[in-house]
């Protein structure tokens, strides 16, 4: 669906030059929603703007739908974008226009008949749950109802892509959740791609199917969204995970624990299925060993369960060896964090 | 009360020659007021647009154009009102037959208003937010439809309330216009009022100037407010 390759982004300015991208890579397949996270200054904003090219590449490839977005200009261009919605942190709608006429919007642009237009906006406002809102004016309008109006408008012409920019950056943690169930909702109903750029862990594990992780203008790391959670590799990626799943044990306690003799503190991911298996008494039976948990979250990966659990394993070495190879036929990703041996 | 002030108030007469003065003069002013305003308008807001859209970051940069036409701008908005009216004199001959008169007056009317429109059209246009053009943008909007769809309609509040400032700009510069055979209501009060020590003159003129005034202010004031929507 889109494919970026060798992107970079230098900014020039008059203080030298600055490098936003620096060779990045990227596979987006159709009917994804696929989520670029990184802290603030990543260059996680550049990089989604170079899609629909409202920043140019200063080296690189756009692909998307076959077409090089990097050499169109002018009336293509334009015509390109048509198939690309966008959605904004700040929402950007247009305070003189109502709600119905915000949605109008790009069909106007796209030149659509207005008998056409006037159709396609009673289909999307019932969409995004905005029937009664049809002849207010943005000002009016609630942050999430105003994200609605927003993802109407950006899907009015049907797009191939839906770029999210920090969509619910704006919003409260409880409006967040409807947005991002709606845009899976959306998702799933018309198999639309949807890329989304995030600081927040929370928005990739609600709705994402694939992640890249964003560092210093460069992708440190990306897979499929239950890879990177189950084992992720780079240290801001393990930052990102800790932040959904705080795992991250008071160092007061690691120092009387570390005074255990023959005791072990582990790390233990679980996707799916494992997360319904009774593994610790799994552990406790069948490798005679104690355990002692620290640590215990479950939650939802888009649609999967995923858990962390920090236990100390207390046990002979042979004991413990043993239940290392309990957790690995399990399955499970399983991280040493402390070894009293 | 001053019994020549009585005996003034009570001659048919003189109600007689305040109908033969006023009413004419008004109609003048509210000629000069409307066809200036109108016509600086009309070069107004495309310059207004131009240095807008031309500017860094903005639809299409263009730093010489942008450069050019604040430079000119600037030259006309320097220029004392006075002396352009003079130095206008062959320009205003060639365009309307003759510079005496109230038709005439209106050249450099809008010569000196228009790049006054063009710097309120341009802090207008500033004012619409750059997410909201980068979405149009992002829709595939052209430059065109991005001006008439977006800048002009989401401005449509604050140029309103700068047409309001032009207008009664425009009021008090006819009176000047007045000065050199222009007419209107700024003659009366200079050639009755000034020339004539006729107070009473005076009073009426600049009480029905007061009012005009005030009745562009508040109609300004109430249309800006009802097309607000933030």
């Amino acid at each position: 669906m889109i494919q970026i390759k060798n992107l970079s982004k230098v900014f020039k300015t008059p203080n030298g030059s600055f490098t936003a991208l620096k060779d990045i890579n990227l596979h987006i397949p159709k009917g994804s929603v696929y989520g670029i996270i990184g802290l603030s200054g990543a260059g996680k904003s550049t990089l989604i703007r170079c899609i629909n090219m409202l920043e140019r590449p200063t080296k690189g490839e756009v692909i998307l739908n076959g077409q090089n977005m990097t050499l169109l200009t002018g009336k293509e261009l334009r015509q390109a974008r048509q198939n690309i919605g966008m959605i904004f942190q700040h929402f950007n709608l247009l305070e003189s226009r109502t709600v119905a006429d915000n949605i109008a919007f790009p069909l106007e642009i796209a030149q659509w008949p207005k008998k056409k237009i006037a159709a396609r906006v009673q289909e999307l406002l019932p969409l995004v749950g905005l029937e009664q809102k049809a002849d207010a004016y943005p000002a009016q309008l609630s942050g999430g109802q105003k994200q609605r109006v927003g993802i109407a408008r950006a899907l009015a012409t049907n797009p191939a892509v839906l770029l999210c920019d920090e969509a619910t950056s704006a919003l409260d943690p409880q409006t967040t959740v409807s947005i991002l169930e709606l845009l899976k909702e959306i998702n799933e109903k018309f198999n639309l791609t949807i890329v989304i750029i995030t600081h927040e862990m929370k928005v990739i594990k609600e709705i994402c199917t694939d992640v890249a992780v964003i560092d210093q203008a460069q992708i440190v790391e990306k897979g499929s969204l239950e890879s990177v959670f189950l084992s992720p590799k780079s240290n801001i990626a393990k930052e990102f995970v800790a932040s959904v799943f705080p795992n991250k044990l008071p160092p007061q306690l690691l120092r009387e624990l570390a005074q255990h003799p023959g005791s072990q503190i582990v790390n233990v991911n679980f996707l799916g299925s494992a997360a319904s298996e009774p593994i610790i008494s799994g552990l406790i039976r069948e490798c005679g060993i104690t355990v002692n948990i620290l640590y215990g979250s479950i939650d939802r990966l888009r649609s999967t369960l995923f858990g962390v659990l920090t236990l100390e394993l207390q046990g002979s070495p042979e004991n413990l060896a043993e239940a290392h190879r309990y957790l690995a036929q399990k399955n499970l990703a399983v991280e040493v964090i402390h070894n009293g041996y | 009360m001053d019994t020549n002030l009585v005996a003034m108030f009570s001659d048919p007469a003189y109600w007689e020659s305040l109908a033969r003065i006023i009413p004419k003069a008004l109609n003048e002013t509210i000629y000069m007021v409307i066809f200036s305003t109108f016509l600086a308008y009309v070069l107004g807001i495309p310059m207004g647009v131009f240095l807008v859209i031309t500017s860094a970051g903005h639809i299409l940069p263009n730093p010489w154009v942008e450069r050019t036409l604040g430079t000119v701008i600037n030259i006309f908005r320097s220029i004392p009102f006075i002396i352009l009216m003079v130095a206008l004199i062959p320009f205003t001959t060639m365009i309307v037959g003759t510079s005496i008169g109230t038709t005439a007056a209106i050249v450099p009317l809008v010569v000196s208003a228009a790049p006054f429109v063009a710097r309120l059209v341009e802090s207008s246009l500033r004012e619409v937010s750059p997410g909201v053009i980068e979405a149009a943008l992002s829709m595939g909007a052209s430059p065109w439809q991005i001006i008439y769809k977006v800048l002009l309609p989401e401005a449509k509040s604050s140029l309103i309330l700068g047409v309001a400032i032009t207008t009664i700009n425009i009021i008090a510069y006819t009176a000047m216009a007045g000065a050199v055979g222009g007419g209107g209501l700024g003659d009366v009060a200079i050639q009755y009022g000034y020339n004539r020590y006729r107070t009473d003159m005076m009073i009426i003129t600049v009480l029905i100037l007061v009012v005009i005034v005030q009745v562009i202010q508040w109609l300004g004031t109430t249309l800006a407010q009802k097309f607000s929507h933030r």
